[in-house]
Parts: C-alpha cells; sequence; structure tokens
C-alpha cells in the first residue's frame, strides 16, 4: 500500500504533464503485479468496489475520537478522508500491507463486514496510506490523472523495456482487459505477447483532422496569418489540388464512435470513454451491425439544436423520461469504419463514403443520418459555401483526402479542418492570475469584460477567461502591464485598471445561467492585444448578445 | 486559597505581569518587555527596556538595528533576576535559536507560586538550539499554533529523506524550499547536514544576515551561497532556500525549472499545502504538535492551562475533560502562520 500511497500524493501535487507522466512509469516499474495492475484501476477509473457511504466513515471515527475534537478537525481541514486519515489514534510503525491485499480484502467483504474491516485496516496503516484506502473504498480518486494519461504512461513505459505498445492500441485493447490487467503488464514489460482481446465492441482509436493553417503555413508564420481568409484562399490554391479532398460539413455536438454487434451496443467519445448510460434512447435505436463515426447532437423536428441543448444530456448516470422527450440525441454519420464485421479501416475514405450511404439506406436507422457531401471545383467556390454557414449548427467544413485510410491518432496531410471564422470582440481585461507549471511566475490567465449600463453610468461585465493566443514575448509584455496596472489583490488574482483592450477570438456565444453576464464564450483565445485602442471603445454586451445563435 | 493567575493578566498591550511591572511578549510598544523569542509576532521594535536571552537579544538587533530598543538587558538560560516583586528566569524552549519559556515565581501568602510562559516551542530534536525543559508550574500559558487531532508531525528525518529522494529523482531541478527567515532556514540546513547533504547551500538575499549570525553563533551550516550571484546551471539539482513568497514570484525564474517545496507543519493539509503551489510538502515544524502539546501540559500539570494563538478551542476542550481549568488567551497580532 505504501508505494501507491506515495504516488497518490505524489500526483496530487505535481501540475505537470510530464512529472505526472514519469511519477506514473516510475510506479509501473517498481511495483509488482499485481499492486501495479489494481493502481491502474483506481486512476483509471475502472475499480469495481462497492462504495462505502461517507457517513459510515464518519460513524466509524466518531466511534474513536472525542467527537468535539473530530468536527473542529473537520471544519478546519474540509475533507473527510483526509480528516479521518489524519486524526485516527492508531500509530503503526510502517506497514507491510499490500494494495492487492487490501483490494481482495474490500471486494470479498460484505456491507455489514465493511466497517469492521475498515477499523482493522485504518489501525494497521499509517495515515498517508489510510487515505488512499479512504479514498478506494468510496470510491473517488481524483488525482488529476485522466485514464489516457495513464494509458499514455504504460505506453512510454513499454517503450523504455523495448515493445512498441502505442497508446492507441493500448486504448484499443482496453475495452477487453480487466483488472489487474496481469496479461498486458505481461506483454508490456517485454514478457509476453500482446493480450487476446474479442475487439468487436471495443473502441477504435479516432482519426483527428489539423487545422488547415498547419497544411499552409510553417509554424513561424502561423501566428501572423493565421483566421485570415485572403491569406488561406490563396494558399489553398497554391498547395492543395481540389480534386483530391472530398468536403463535408462539421456538426457542432461531439464526436462519437458507435460501435453494435451481437455482443452489444456502445457509444464511445472522443477519448474512448463509454458514455451510452447517457443516451439510452440512441443504444435502443442502434439496431443496425457496425461501426459508425460521426457526430452527435440533439435533433428536433428534423432541426439540429444549439449545442447548449446537448451540454444538458452530458455526463448524466439516469436520464428522465422528460429528458429524452424534449432533448432528442441523433447521430449525424461521417465514416464507417466497420460494416457488420468487415473492417474498412485499410480502404481509401471515397470507398468507405459509398459503403456509408448504400449501408444507411439499407440499416435500420431511425436516429442516423449522414452528414453531407459537400460538392465543389474549386476551393473559391468552397469558401463561399463556407462563409453562408454562420447561421446552422455547421463548425466549419472538413476536408478529408479521397485517398485516406482510418488511422486512429493525428496522421499529417490527411484530414483537415476549416472552421468558420471566429467570431470577435474588443473586451477589456479586468483581472489576471498567475498560470500553472512553466507559467506560474507569470500573469497568463485573462479574464476580460464587456461594457454595459450599470446605475452609475457605462461599467463593465465580465464575459470570458482565456489563457492562449499570444505569443511568448507578448506574455512577458503583458505580465509587466499587470504588475504596474494593479489595483488589487486576492490570492493568486491580480485586479487591474481597466484600459487595456484585447481583441477576443471565439466559436461562439452560448446562454449561461452560470455567468453573471448571461453569455459564455465557446474557446476564446486572445487574437490581438490592441495597445492603442481606448478601453471605453471597446464592444457592449448587447453587441455578444447579439451573437448567440438560436 | 494562593491563585498563581494573580501573576498574569491580559490587557491591551498583551500579557502583563502586575507584581513585576513587566509584559511577556508584549504587542505594543512599552516600558518593560520580557520576550521569549525573536519572532516579530513576539518581539517587537520600540520597547524602552527588552530582556532576553542573549541570542534572543542578538538576532533582535540584527533584525531591528542598534536603535530597536532604548535599554537591554541580557538574561542566561537559569539566570534568576528580581523584577519589582518576583523572581523571573528563563529556562530554554526548542523552538529556535535563544528562545525561552518565561518562568516567573512570586510568595504568596506564604506559598511559593510559579507561572509560565513559554512562548512557541516544540519538543523534538533540533540541532540548531537547545531543547525544551519541561518545568512544573501552577499556572501555563502555551501556545496552539497545531493544537488540533490531525497535527501529527511525522520524523524529521522521514521528511528531510523525502526532498533527498527528489533531489536525486530530479537532478536536473533546482528544489526551491520556501522558509522564514529566522529559525526555520537555518534548521533546514542543519538538518540536511545531518543527512549527509554537504553540497552548498543556495539562500535568497534575505535569510544572509541571520544565517551568518547563526554561524557567528557557532552553530555549524556549512557552505553558503548567495542565489542571486550564482549561474542558473549550477542550481540544477540543489537545495534553494527562499521566502515562499519569493518563489511565487519573479524571483523563481532565476532557478532551473524549480521545484517548489513547503517546510512547516502546515503542509499535513494537502488542500493548504496545494494552495501555495507546493509541489514537495514537507511537514517540518519549529511548533509542538497535538501529541507534544498534550505531552507538555501532563508533564508541566498546571492548576491551570491559559492558551495562546492557534486552535485554541481544541486544547481548552481536551484540557477540561480532564478535569482541570483551561481558557482560551485571545491575544491580538498574533500571526497564524508566520513561522509555522
Ligand atoms: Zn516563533
Ligand atoms: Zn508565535
Amino acid at each position: 500500500m505504501t508505494p501507491f500511497a506515495q504516488l497518490l500524493t505524489s500526483l496530487v501535487f505535481t501540475p505537470s504533464r510530464n512529472a505526472k507522466l514519469r511519477l506514473l512509469m516510475r510506479y509501473f516499474d517498481k511495483a509488482p503485479d499485481p499492486d501495479r495492475g489494481w493502481a491502474l484501476a483506481a486512476i483509471a477509473g475502472e475499480m469495481d468496489l462497492r462504495a462505502v457511504q461517507p457517513s459510515v466513515i464518519r460513524g466509524l471515527v466518531e466511534e474513536r475520537v472525542d467527537p468535539v475534537l473530530f468536527r473542529l478537525s473537520y471544519d478546519y481541514v474540509g475533507d473527510l478522508a483526509e480528516t479521518v486519515s489524519l486524526i485516527w489514534p492508531a500509530e503503526p510503525e510502517g506497514t507491510s500491507v499490500r494494495l492487492s491485499g487490501v483490494v481482495d480484502q474490500l471486494a470479498a467483504a460484505s456491507r455489514s463486514e465493511t466497517p469492521a474491516l475498515l477499523v482493522r485496516l485504518f489501525d494497521q496503516l499509517p495515515p498517508e496510506e489510510r487515505f488512499a484506502l479512504i479514498k478506494l473504498a468510496t470510491g473517488g480518486m481524483r488525482v488529476g490523472v485522466s485514464a489516457r494519461l495513464a494509458k499514455t504512461a504504460l505506453s512510454e513505459w513499454a517503450g523504455e523495456q523495448g515493445v512498441d505498445a502505442p497508446v492507441e492500441r493500448i486504448e484499443e485493447l482496453w475495452h477487453g482487459l480487466e483488472p489487474p490487467y496481469v496479461a498486458l503488464f505481461q506483454w508490456l514489460s517485454g514478457g509476453g505477447p500482446e493480450p487476446d482481446v474479442d475487439l468487436s465492441l471495443a473502441f477504435r482509436p479516432m482519426m483527428l483532422a489539423h487545422p488547415i493553417d498547419a497544411a499552409l503555413y510553417s509554424a513561424d508564420e502561423l501566428k501572423a496569418n493565421a483566421e485570415s481568409e485572403e491569406a488561406t484562399r490563396a494558399r489553398l490554391a497554391e498547395r492543395l489540388a481540389p480534386s483530391d479532398f472530398a468536403a463535408e460539413w462539421k456538426w457542432d455536438g461531439i464526436r462519437v464512435q458507435a460501435v453494435a454487434t451481437d455482443n452489444g451496443r456502445k457509444i464511445y467519445s472522443r477519448t474512448g470513454e463509454d458514455i451510452g448510460h447517457s443516451f439510452p434512447d440512441l443504444v435502443e435505436a442502434m439496431r443496425w451491425r457496425g461501426c459508425v463515426d460521426g457526430e452527435l447532437l440533439v435533433v428536433r423536428d428534423g432541426e439540429v439544436a444549439p449545442f447548449s441543448d446537448l451540454q444538458k444530456r452530458l455526463g448524466r448516470k439516469t436520464v428522465s423520461a422528460k429528458m429524452l422527450r424534449d432533448f432528442p440525441a441523433h447521430i449525424r454519420a461521417y465514416d464507417l469504419l466497420h460494416d457488420g464485421e468487415t473492417d474498412l479501416r485499410g480502404r481509401p475514405f471515397a470507398e468507405r463514403r459509398t459503403r456509408l450511404e448504400a449501408w444507411a439506406s439499407e440499416a435500420e436507422a431511425d436516429r442516423l443520418d449522414l452528414s453531407g457531401i459537400v460538392d465543389f471545383a474549386q476551393w473559391d467556390a468552397l469558401a463561399e459555401i463556407r462563409a453562408g454557414a454562420r447561421a446552422a449548427a455547421q463548425e466549419g467544413l472538413m476536408l478529408k483526402r479521397r485517398d485516406a485510410v482510418y488511422v486512429g491518432g493525428r496522421p499529417i496531410g490527411q484530414w483537415f479542418k476549416w472552421k468558420r471564422d471566429p467570431l470577435t470582440a474588443d473586451c477589456v481585461l479586468m483581472y489576471a492570475q498567475r498560470g500553472h507549471g512553466k507559467r506560474s511566475s507569470y500573469y497568463s490567465d485573462y479574464t476580460f469584460g464587456a461594457w454595459r449600463g450599470g446605475e452609475d453610468g457605462p461599467e463593465l461585465t465580465p464575459v470570458g477567461k482565456a489563457y492562449s493566443g499570444y505569443t511568448d514575448e507578448e506574455l512577458l509584455k503583458l505580465d509587466r502591464w499587470i504588475r504596474n496596472n494593479t489595483t488589487d489583490r486576492f490570492g493568486p488574482v491580480r485586479a487591474v485598471k481597466t484600459e487595456l483592450v484585447f481583441e477576443v477570438a471565439f466559436d461562439a456565444v452560448q446562454v449561461s445561467t452560470r455567468h453573471k453576464s448571461g453569455v459564455a464564450m465557446r474557446f476564446p483565445r486572445i487574437k490581438r492585444i490592441r495597445w492603442d485602442k481606448p478601453a471605453h471603445e471597446a464592444d457592449r454586451l448587447e453587441t455578444l448578445q447579439r451573437m448567440i445563435r438560436d | 486559597m494562593v491563585n498563581a493567575k494573580a501573576l498574569l493578566e491580559l490587557n491591551a498591550n498583551g500579557l502583563f505581569c502586575p507584581l513585576g511591572e513587566f509584559y511577556v511578549d508584549p504587542v505594543r510598544p512599552v516600558a518593560r518587555a520580557v520576550v521569549t523569542h525573536a519572532h516579530g509576532d513576539h518581539c517587537r521594535p520600540g520597547h524602552e527596556a527588552l530582556l532576553g536571552t542573549p541570542h534572543t537579544i542578538e538576532i533582535a538587533r540584527t533584525r531591528y538595528g542598534p536603535n530597536g530598543f532604548s535599554k537591554v538587558k541580557e538574561i542566561r538560560y537559569n539566570g534568576n533576576i528580581r523584577l519589582k516583586g518576583v523572581k523571573v528566569r528563563l529556562i530554554p524552549a526548542g523552538h529556535v535559536l535563544g528562545s525561552a519559556q518565561v518562568v516567573i515565581e512570586a510568595k504568596l501568602g506564604g506559598k511559593t507560586v510559579r507561572a509560565i510562559v513559554s512562548g512557541d516551542y516544540k519538543r523534538r530534536f533540533d540541532p540548531t538550539c537547545e531543547p525544551f525543559e519541561p518545568m512544573p508550574c501552577d499556572l501555563f500559558v502555551t501556545e496552539a499554533t497545531f493544537g488540533l487531532p490531525v497535527f501529527r508531525h511525522p520524523p524529521t528525518e522521514k521528511e528531510v529523506g523525502k526532498l533527498l529522494a527528489s533531489l536525486s529523482a530530479f537532478p536536473e531541478r533546482a528544489h526551491a524550499v520556501g522558509v522564514y527567515p529566522l529559525g526555520k532556514c537555518q534548521r533546514l540546513i542543519a538538518e540536511l547536514r545531518r543527512a549527509g547533504w554537504d553540497a552548498p547551500i543556495y539562500l535568497h538575499g534575505s535569510l544572509r544576515k541571520l544565517t551568518d549570525l547563526y554561524q557567528r553563533l557557532g552553530v555549524e551550516l556549512g557552505e553558503t551561497r548567495d542565489a542571486t550571484a550564482s549561474a542558473k546551471a549550477e542550481m540544477a539539482g540543489q537545495v534553494v532556500l527562499a521566502p515562499a513568497s519569493a518563489l511565487s514570484d519573479k524571483w523563481a525564474r532565476r532557478l532551473p525549472d524549480p521545484l517548489i517545496c513547503g517546510a512547516s507543519g502546515w503542509m499535513t493539509v494537502r488542500q493548504r499545502a496545494k494552495q501555495r503551489g507546493v509541489e514537495l510538502p514537507l511537514i517540518i515544524s519549529d511548533h509542538a504538535d497535538w501529541d507534544e502539546l498534550r505531552q507538555t501540559v501532563e508533564e508541566v500539570d498546571p492548576e491551570t492551562l491559559w492558551v495562546t494563538h492557534g486552535a485554541e478551542e481544541a486544547l481548552v476542550h481536551w484540557r477540561r475533560s480532564q478535569g482541570y481549568e483551561a481558557a482560551a488567551l485571545s491575544i491580538a497580532g498574533r500571526s497564524d502562520e508566520g513561522d509555522a
């Protein structure tokens, strides 16, 4: 239990992704089987233990500790698991209890036996391990590590053992593997073959696109040219042949992969997370056989609803009948990866598209339609079509090489997204916050506002937050400006003189009940710093409200 | 019945001994102040007469300059002096170099009564100062910075071991520890030396004066260098000490990929450590933890316990539940976190 508990602690305190990877790799290297497999399951959220209620833990501690002292301590610490782990009166001398032993005991104990087991373990374990135990037993790890990061660590660690195990392959196998993953670790450490897994229902790593600019500019040209329509058109004609590409609409929903076989049905998010439980209406409708790559949308009477409607259905464990009625889910298909049992991923896009059309016309698919192919002969014509995309729930266009096979990840030169032009607004910097990791000594996160009428004349109301879009040089300049123009400080946040204007780019404006201004920007970034522009000339809130799509 | 409570009372200036006509650790300038140690919240400039151990006086002079106090009087550990109607003695408190408990005795109604103001203290070994000396008394005034049962500081060696392990795991990163300039800084250096770390230790400029003073007063600290005068690459894989505020600001940019460490009792609580941007929390404290507080109270076994700065409520509750008299004294101006 000691190495696992130490790993959890270090992960919590380590901000950088790279350092987290190294901590995980070192743990996988040193910890024996099956301990490391259980740790992996806990971190990746795959631990299947009956969760102990926090009230049970609380009851246990109140039997052992003066309730007044417990209450004072809990008030101070604020987290139950941490308070209990620190206050528990036993002080064991180190421990030889293994993680796998703890997991076995928790799994074997009945609901009524669990409290006594926890007491026994609390007495045996030092505070840091008690904390890990409580997190295991109550089922909430929250160590700031995604399943994807854990798998990346596995892949890189395997590389160090001389085993070629791309993270996409691990994700593919993942669905068929179970904790404590002994066969997986055997393979990754070079001690065995790749685990033999039935992959028919597994997540196929998704093929992703590059922004069109990546095909047109070198890295150092990007900032100067990005998001300029004319420049993009000219370069497109120069660099890419229109006949090599198919264009299709990119819809404003969430990208999913839906797979149905005789053994079951799954809907996966872009990262391979199974989200079927939030969309029982779709799962029910998946009476076809195959694997589809598409966009999950809310569609009412044939019309795509705004993204904010889809958001209401995301992340739900149970879905009410009203939700199902008011926000009906739908898949708009882009691609067909499996037609029944036939794997099409090695075939060119043009052939897959033909198969998709034929498959869809025959499949019993009432909640599924196809994303249309946009005909065009010249880039200029396509640009015109794209310019008209604003009103519909279309994020822009996808360009796909007709001869591109389907491979997971972001292969170079195959797929491009050509988003519609971003919206922009001039906003005034209000607050700045220090960043994380490498940027922790710089004020790099900015909250900006727009004008609205207040009781005493115009006032600024925050409308968004951005921490990208500027160069390193600009960051230095901004940091200096913020330090010289601070009016107030709250911990890591500074309020500044409302004098500096940002031209902010964003993909859309949504209605928001969480923000005081009533609006929220999607993907805001700093497009330009307007050192020259007086703050009173910045945009008004009404301008943003008019950008909300109905 | 004679009562030691006659020896001390609380007023707006702090704890006052009416029979001796002096204050202990007053929060405002007064005519005569006996101070337990030289931390800013216990020893402030401006008193007419300052009384303390020779080391405390030396440190106070270094911090506040020769004009910080009109008159000073040194009292050696265990040397008695008479102040008006009481006898005063200073005994070691184990908190920082020169730190003392103030023992006040008087004959009241034919019987000798004793009150002790312990200032800040700890019970575990500290290579930079004399260990705490427990002395039975009738009235004990204790701090309670870590007066909650969640605070049980692990062995210092274990925490120093964590720092050394991280130095070997991340040899390309400067390990920058946020420290208080008096006490924590020098103790951490001494603990590292004890654990065998003999490389130069790099200091923020504001730590220099007191670190040099400690060495002049005979505390062995090995080689220290000024971080600002050292090349960036040289500090990779080395220990750098600085006030915590400097580490979360521009100053830290001179360090190679700094790994921010904290060294205090507050590091016990994850959320608090994280809030401070700490990547490696080290629980190294110059204050007694919950167990040490209780052990100390039981050893000195006072009829009356007064609890000052910190989590007074819990310690008072515990002592009362044992059937003794205990009360919280809230003294304004004591820092919650400064020197923890
Ligand atoms: Zn102190
Ligand atoms: Zn203090």
